[in-house]
């Protein structure tokens, strides 16, 4: 019923769909104000089909065939998207088949960003509303269709499972049966979506639909992308951040058997083999030397100490809430700088782009977040018009923000410039390590007042890199990066004196971009840190003293005590043993997480248990909300045991998992997660986990030894019993 | 050069040192076992050499001989793979799913040898086998289910 792997192995069937029938009927379905206000291009495969919006298409026989805009990375949307579509068209959910979208933000452009995005856990979110509008647009004019031939009134009709029925008489009409009928009605503006009590698929743990060929060897990753006559490449880029190529001796790689050609430019080396081992053996045996450049003097201590400095200048305000100078002043003060490194995504797919250029064409296959931007990037790289550059989705092998990027593409593109046919540029892990463009260095700086056990100021600095002004500069305004301060300004409980600033501060050398968690990482680790050393400070319960605050914030509150009741909250616990809470409001949903972790005396983290609350409106599939909250958590809670990325002389230290670690099956306890329901519209997910294990388990840690960290990833000396580290 | 993979002769034209990974994704166009390192880290390559699990990102291709070599395309024909298979639909352990071959690669060769593993069988057998979207979870309970024992 799935054939994705089709679709990637076959570029050309879009070409073969469009010389089918004729007889189109087409109309671009308007997204919301953000995206684009240009008259929308019809999708290609289209022709002889009742396509009546961009993501629905049924044919002669029935066969419902969805486009999908935002692309499944592991998070599920490509279940949960045809589950909102095929709920509102009331189509039979396990005939469907899915498509990856084209590249055209006019049609597929996420109605938050405008352009083609899969990020900052908002799929649902954003698409929520346009695809329950789309499917139900296209049932209401299946059920015209059908009540004009049985001159009926419409509303008397019914559907189920891709069939018409005109109960009262029996007559029914399946949807393949009406398409031409249906082509011919008029769009709905504003079609009637279904009460939430009639879902008969949203909110049932239904099964994915992408994974059955993920268990047999069938899915095709970007990285699988198949070719006749496809030649291997592997890359080097200089150590050194901004570093160029010097001279390059390439007489032993020639001689290495399966060698093609050697790929010179001024940034980066090239060798291009029969397979992937040989382009392997022929780089290691290439001499290169690399102009380092100015970069090759920094280390990960003078970053710090710029960063540092940074953090200590007052920052634009993000926002401001009473007198926060004068709140300082009164009651107990606290203080409290966090520190986050930088890190890796180190997605399981390695980098890797597949691309033919020819002088008048150029043909792009890799797995992407960002479709339009790798059609625009290697069509710059290639230097053609957009027009001549085709560019084929995949399934993500794992995005994490990383696919955000298209500089995978753009070397891709340069590469097959050189290269005669089609070839797939495959990054090493250690290439792809140490050539990330990695989640910033960030420091937070907090200052707080307590009053009768309440919060009564909160000064909250951030220092660090702004993505958003090199990815998005457009909204980048007044010096505020709203990622960077993002689950700070929302800050969820109820404070008098209140004020966000933000520092921008560009770490040299090293690129910086989105991490699984994104900004909210942060702000929700030095928050719930520091909430954590202000219940200290107040003699109270952690959760007790988060929840006096809540009141303005009752979905979280309502979290905070489910968690309190199902993670044995306050039952005894053996020595260094701790149990730690965060409670966050973050990407529209509403959790809070219970870590129970051990330390032993030589400064060894052993995860207990972890238990999740999630309220995140309308959850879609529940079964995907756990998988996302449980897959989330092992992902932060890597990064606060194990993840940083170091700096010597300009180059990344880390290269591989046996030196960048992750954690592994026998370090991961159980993890419950609880979802609440709720009939808000549905909030994020894909990140939440990400955001909530460290501040979680950092909390653990404090409880179990009395030693508030500061600075992830955790260090083990500091928590170690003295003498045993 | 001729290997035995998933009970079909192969002939193929390789250097005897060419890791089996690339002989199956390069030369024979079997994309299913994934690389991931490189260095035998991360076990997203893993295959099995006469049943037992082997990270083929490090196995030149000359020195596997005449043994048997079996891959994510193959396992489902035999009855552990094929019950680890649908344990991994039924729990839904599957996200991205890039490392899962070589997980389901593991899991089948733990169970043919350990019908019923505890959770020390589990994690000896699978911490070789790194999971970035952290489904080990339900990794652990699709490999009881598996085993036919059940919920954990």
């Amino acid at each position: 019923m799935y054939s994705l792997e089709q679709l990637a192995r076959s570029p050309s069937r879009r070409a073969v769909v469009r010389s089918g029938l004729a007889g189109v009927f087409v109309l671009g379905f308007h997204l919301p104000a953000r995206a684009v206000n240009e008259p929308e291009q019809p999708p290609d495969s289209t022709q002889g089909k009742f396509a009546p919006n961009a993501f629905i298409r049924i044919d002669r026989s029935g066969q419902t065939t969805l486009v999908m805009p935002q692309v499944e990375m592991g998070q599920g949307v490509y279940t949960a998207i045809p589950m909102i579509l095929t709920e509102e068209l009331d189509a039979d959910f396990n005939k469907v088949t899915l498509e990856h979208a084209p590249p055209n933000d006019k049609l597929y452009g996420n109605p938050i960003f405008g352009i083609q995005v899969t990020g900052n856990s908002n799929s649902i979110r954003a698409f929520w509303k346009p695809l329950r509008m789309a499917g139900a647009a296209a049932r209401l004019m299946l059920v015209q269709a059908a009540a004009q031939q049985w001159q009926v009134d419409p509303a008397s009709c019914s559907t189920s499972d891709g069939v018409v029925s005109h109960p009262s008489s029996g007559r029914t009409l399946s949807y393949g049966d009406l398409i031409d009928a249906a082509g011919a009605q008029s769009v709905p503006k504003d079609p009637p979506v279904k009460d939430p009590k009639d879902f008969k698929l949203i909110g049932k743990p239904l099964k994915r639909l992408d994974t059955p060929n993920k268990t047999d060897g069938k899915v095709v990753y970007g990285i699988d992308a198949m070719l006749p006559g496809m030649k291997f490449a592997i890359l080097a880029q200089c150590p050194v951040f901004g570093g160029k190529v010097g001279r390059v001796d390439d007489s032993a790689a020639r001689k290495v058997p399966g060698v093609q050609e050697i790929v010179v430019l001024d940034d980066l080396v090239a060798v291009v083999g029969d397979h992937m081992w040989a382009a392997k053996k022929g780089l290691d045996a290439l001499v290169i030397n690399w102009d380092e450049g100015a970069n090759a003097k920094i280390n990960s201590s003078d970053i710090w100490d710029d960063l540092r400095a940074a953090s200590k200048k007052d920052g634009v305000v993000a926002k401001s809430v009473g007198d926060v100078a004068k709140g300082l002043t009164q009651g107990e003060r606290v203080d409290g700088e966090y520190e986050l490194p930088f890190l890796a995504h180190a997605t399981m797919e390695p980098l890797n782009c597949t691309v033919h250029v020819t002088p008048d064409s150029c043909e792009v296959w890799t797995g992407t977040q960002v479709l339009t931007r790798v059609q625009q990037s290697a069509a710059k790289a290639a230097g053609l018009p957009l027009e001549k550059v085709k560019a084929y989705n995949h399934l993500l092998g794992g995005g994490f923000g990383r696919r955000l990027e298209a500089d995978m593409v753009a070397a891709a593109v340069r590469i097959g410039k050189q290269v005669d046919g089609p070839v797939k540029v495959v990054w090493t892990r250690e290439e792809d390590i140490q050539h990330d463009i990695y989640r910033p260095v960030y420091r937070d700086v907090i200052s707080a007042t307590l009053s009768g056990g309440k919060i009564a100021a909160w000064k909250y600095r951030i220092a660090g890199s702004s993505i958003m002004a090199r990815w998005a500069p457009s909204i980048f305004i007044n010096g505020i990066d709203i990622d960077a301060v993002d689950s700070a300004v929302d800050n969820p409980y109820d404070i008098p004196n209140f004020q966000v600033e933000y520092v921008r501060a560009e770490p040299p050398a090293v690129p910086t971009g989105f991490w699984r968690g994104v900004g909210p990482n942060n702000n929700v680790f030095a928050t719930e840190c520091f909430m954590d050393e202000l219940a200290r400070k107040a003699g109270a319960d952690p959760i007790a003293f988060r929840i006096g605050m809540l009141d303005k914030t009752p979905r979280l509150k309502a979290a905070l005590q489910l968690v309190a009741e199902k993670s044995g909250w306050g039952q005894p616990l053996p020595a260094r043993t701790g149990r730690g809470v965060c409670a966050q409001p973050s990407f529209g949903s509403f959790i809070a997480t219970m870590v129970e972790a051990e330390v032993d005396e030589h400064g060894e983290v052993h995860l207990r248990r972890v238990t999740s609350a999630v309220d995140t409106g309308i959850a879609v599939n529940p079964d995907t909300i756990a998988a996302q909250l449980q897959g989330g958590l092992i992902f932060g809670l890597t990064a606060a045991l194990w993840g940083e990325v170091t700096i010597e002389r300009g180059r990344v230290r880390q290269s591989n998992f046996n030196d960048y670690r992750m954690l592994r099956i026998d370090e991961v306890p159980k993890i419950d997660v609880h979802v609440i329901k709720s009939g808000e519209d549905p909030g994020g997910i894909g990140e939440t986990g990400t955001t909530a294990g460290p501040p979680a388990l950092r909390n653990a840690i404090y409880a179990a030894t009395g030693v508030a960290l500061r600075r992830l990833p955790i260090d083990r000396k500091a928590i170690a019993v003295p003498g045993k580290a | 050069m001729n290997l035995q993979i998933n009970g079909e002769n192969r002939t193929f034209d390789a250097p005897s040192d060419v890791p089996l990974l690339w002989v199956l994704r390069d030369v024979l166009g079997m994309t299913g076992t994934k690389f991931g390192c490189g260095i035998a880290q991360c076990g997203a390559c893993t295959v099995h050499i006469e049943g037992k699990p082997v990270r083929s990102c490090l196995l030149p291709v000359g020195a596997i001989g005449n043994r048997a070599v079996t891959t994510i395309e193959g396992i489902g024909a035999t009855p552990t793979g094929a019950r680890v298979q649908k344990a991994w639909l039924d729990v839904e352990v599957i996200q991205c799913g890039y490392c899962q071959s070589g997980q389901i690669m593991s899991a089948a060769a733990l169970l043919a040898v350990t019908p019923h593993p505890d959770d020390s069988d589990i994690d000896a057998a699978m911490a070789g086998n790194i999971c970035r979207c952290g489904t080990y979870v339900r990794i652990r309970e699709a490999i009881k289910r598996a085993a036919g024992d059940g919920q954990t």
